[in-house]
């Protein structure tokens, strides 16, 4: 079990947040560039000293600044997986592999660990390299070995896919995956991804101007954002204006710039709805309403992205927002930049929540 | 290195020659004229024969000798205290820091005589810390020990800067890496940060080294000119060129193959070195 309390001051950003994450579960910390999520990792594995804070792991205490302790880095075992993996670039990937076994034990021994670590992770023909001539996806896996093969108390990852492009990244990502779910240790990973959160981690933390906002499964935080930052964040189209209660007992939500959005869960006041791009229809102009959607927003269509087998429909509304559909649809409906289209869903999809 | 100048300044694309490559290889080729023309001329007029015979010369041999002693003991103390020196403050923000820089910097600047003034006015007999030095039973005027100190005075520099800059260009997430796999900080640096910074550091010792062994107005005014003790390689070549141009000049190409040879051999080493690990 880590657990962490922390409060100090890292450029810009307050950073107050209080953690815990059990062993063999792994939290993603969420948030976007700048939210302080590094500093977090920082002050679990001593190379940053927060003004005030605990951290705790396994029951002993690292960091207490009321009580005066401050383990030094070294002494806490923390695998910290850096974002440019930090790798010895004058160390072949076994050597750096082996960096942190203990020194105790003989040479042959530790290149022996390393070997079958790097064996593991499919760079057993790449040991003898230095990281100046491994790919991305190599990098990463030799920094994941090294963070592993120190027997390490806590796993820290930082946007530990953001170095790669996409094909290497889905790959790793996996890859990623399926050594968390091993692990017995308490890991905590930051990325400003909320798919890559989704992915690695148990359940997601969004850290929003140094604080923790809302903390619970993907799952969770996508069917019901605390806020229009984590709706945004999870990916979900935004859109905001002001609610009132109508006679039917739906909440009608007045765009700013035009338009009107109806929602089922209570809400009166500055607001902001959010809904995701694949609960969102798109008909021609004109069409007359039918089916259960309730939603119905005139837009006009400002981009078409291909993103495999589906499609992603910029939109304006007066405010953007979003749809997906898939290739098939979209090549059905003719879509182009420019265009005009009427935008449905239905009313139990969209949420409210405060700004 | 194949290409030839014109090629150089005709460029890749093969467009019309403009004016300003041209006077770029024209400013190389003055600099590179003008500053190997002196050594050249130093192997021109020392014929073979002439060099081999100034290397029988028992007074030039104890120069030769005395300066390869006296630098490598000086380079070595500089190494020793300059390295660990330019790793806290390429490693550490602190209060005073461009301060201290500065002056660490300062005899790069000083003007030899002054130097010299400065050790004898610091540890002369008459100097600051004589009358410490002197009940310690320590005496540098006119001794090797002398020679020694005025080298480290005067090289040092050369090294503090050139290992703070390679130091500095180490990825600071590699000490970081290093310290959360285990290592403390005494051997992160002797096992990340050396040898991350090796050839900035051996580009830094071959600098120091050359510079001492070039050394001449400050040992003169501090340690003197003394046959055997005191009297290094260029101070030899100073006392000989008025009475022995011939003798001056073929210790002089020694001196130069010396350096060279220095020069060469420590960016060997280096590269060696870094390709072992």
């Amino acid at each position: 079990m880590l657990s962490l309390a922390l409060e100090t001051r890292v450029g810009a950003v307050g950073l107050a947040l209080s953690l815990e994450v059990a062993d063999g579960a792994c939290l993603a910390l969420a948030g976007p560039s700048g939210a302080g999520k590094t500093s977090v990792l920082r002050a679990v594995a001593g190379l940053l000293r927060p003004a005030r804070g605990r951290v705790a792991c396994g029951g002993e205490t690292w960091l207490d600044t009321a009580a005066g302790i401050d383990l030094a880095p070294e002494r806490r075992g923390c695998g910290f997986v850096f974002q440019d993996y930090a790798l010895f670039g004058h160390l072949s990937a076994w050597r750096n592999v082996a960096y942190g076994l203990p020194r105790a034990v003989s040479r042959a021994r530790r290149r022996g660990e390393a070997l079958a670590l790097l064996e593991r992770f499919g760079l057993a023909a790449r040991a003898e390299e230095r990281p100046g001539r491994l790919s991305g996806g190599e990098r990463q896996r030799v920094a994941l070995a090294r963070a592993l093969a120190m027997r390490p108390r806590v796993l820290l990852f930082d946007e530990p896919l953001a170095a790669l492009d996409a094909t290497s990244a889905a790959a790793a990502g996996r890859e990623l995956a399926g050594v968390l779910r091993e692990l017995r240790v308490p890991a905590l990973l930051v990325t400003h991804d909320f798919a890559q959160a989704a992915l690695l981690g148990d359940e997601v933390a969004v850290l929003d101007g140094g604080r923790i906002v809302q903390r619970g499964s993907a799952a969770e935080l996508a069917a019901a954002p605390a806020s229009a930052f984590v709706a945004d964040l999870t990916g979900a189209v935004v859109l905001r204006g002001h609610a009132r209660r109508d006679a039917e007992g739906l909440t009608r939500v007045a765009l700013e710039g035009g338009g009107e959005v109806l929602a089922l869960a209570p809400a009166a006041g500055d607001v902001a709805v959010s809904v995701h791009p694949w609960e969102i229809a798109l008909e021609p102009p004109g069409s007359a309403a039918s089916g259960s959607a309730r939603n119905r927003l005139d837009v006009e269509i400002v981009s078409v992205t291909e993103l495999g087998n589906r499609v992603r429909v910029g939109l304006a509304a007066p405010q953007p927002l979003a749809a997906e559909l898939t290739s098939a649809s979209a090549a059905r409906l003719g879509l182009v930049p420019g265009a005009r289209a009427v935008a449905s869903w239905k009313a139990a999809a969209t949420r409210v929540m405060p700004r | 290195m194949h290409a030839c100048p014109a090629a150089i300044a005709r460029g890749r694309t093969g467009r019309r020659p403009g004016w300003f490559p041209a006077l770029l290889v024209l400013a190389l080729a003055l600099a590179l004229a003008f500053l190997t023309l002196p050594v050249l001329a130093i192997f021109v007029h020392s014929s073979p024969g002439a060099l081999l015979r100034s290397l029988g010369d028992p007074a030039a041999r104890d120069a030769l000798r005395l300066s390869l002693e006296t630098t490598a003991i000086a380079v070595a103390i500089i190494l020793l205290v300059g390295t660990p020196a330019a790793y806290l403050l390429a490693t550490r923000a602190f209060r005073g820091r461009a301060l201290v820089v500065t002056l660490l910097e300062l005899p790069l600047v000083l003007p030899p005589a002054v130097a010299g003034i400065g050790l004898l006015a610091a540890l002369g007999p008459d100097g600051l810390l004589g009358g410490a030095l002197h009940g310690a039973g320590i005496t540098l005027v006119l001794q090797t020990a002398g020679v020694i100190v005025a080298l480290v005075f005067v090289s040092a520099p050369f090294h503090l800067r050139a290992a703070q800059a390679a130091f500095a260009a180490v990825e600071p997430s590699w000490g970081e890496a290093s310290r959360t796999l285990g290592a403390g900080e005494a051997r992160t640096f002797a096992r990340v940060a050396v040898p991350a910074a090796l050839p900035g550091l051996s580009a830094g010792l071959a600098l120091a080294w050359g510079r001492a062994l070039g050394e001449f107005g400050a040992t003169l005014m501090f340690a003197g000119s003394f046959r055997g003790i005191t009297q290094t390689a260029p101070l030899a070549i100073y006392a000989d060129f008025a009475s022995d141009f011939d003798a001056a000049l073929a210790l002089s190409a020694v001196l130069v193959a010396v350096a060279a040879a220095l020069l060469l051999s420590t960016k060997l080493l280096a590269r060696d070195a870094l390709a072992r690990t």
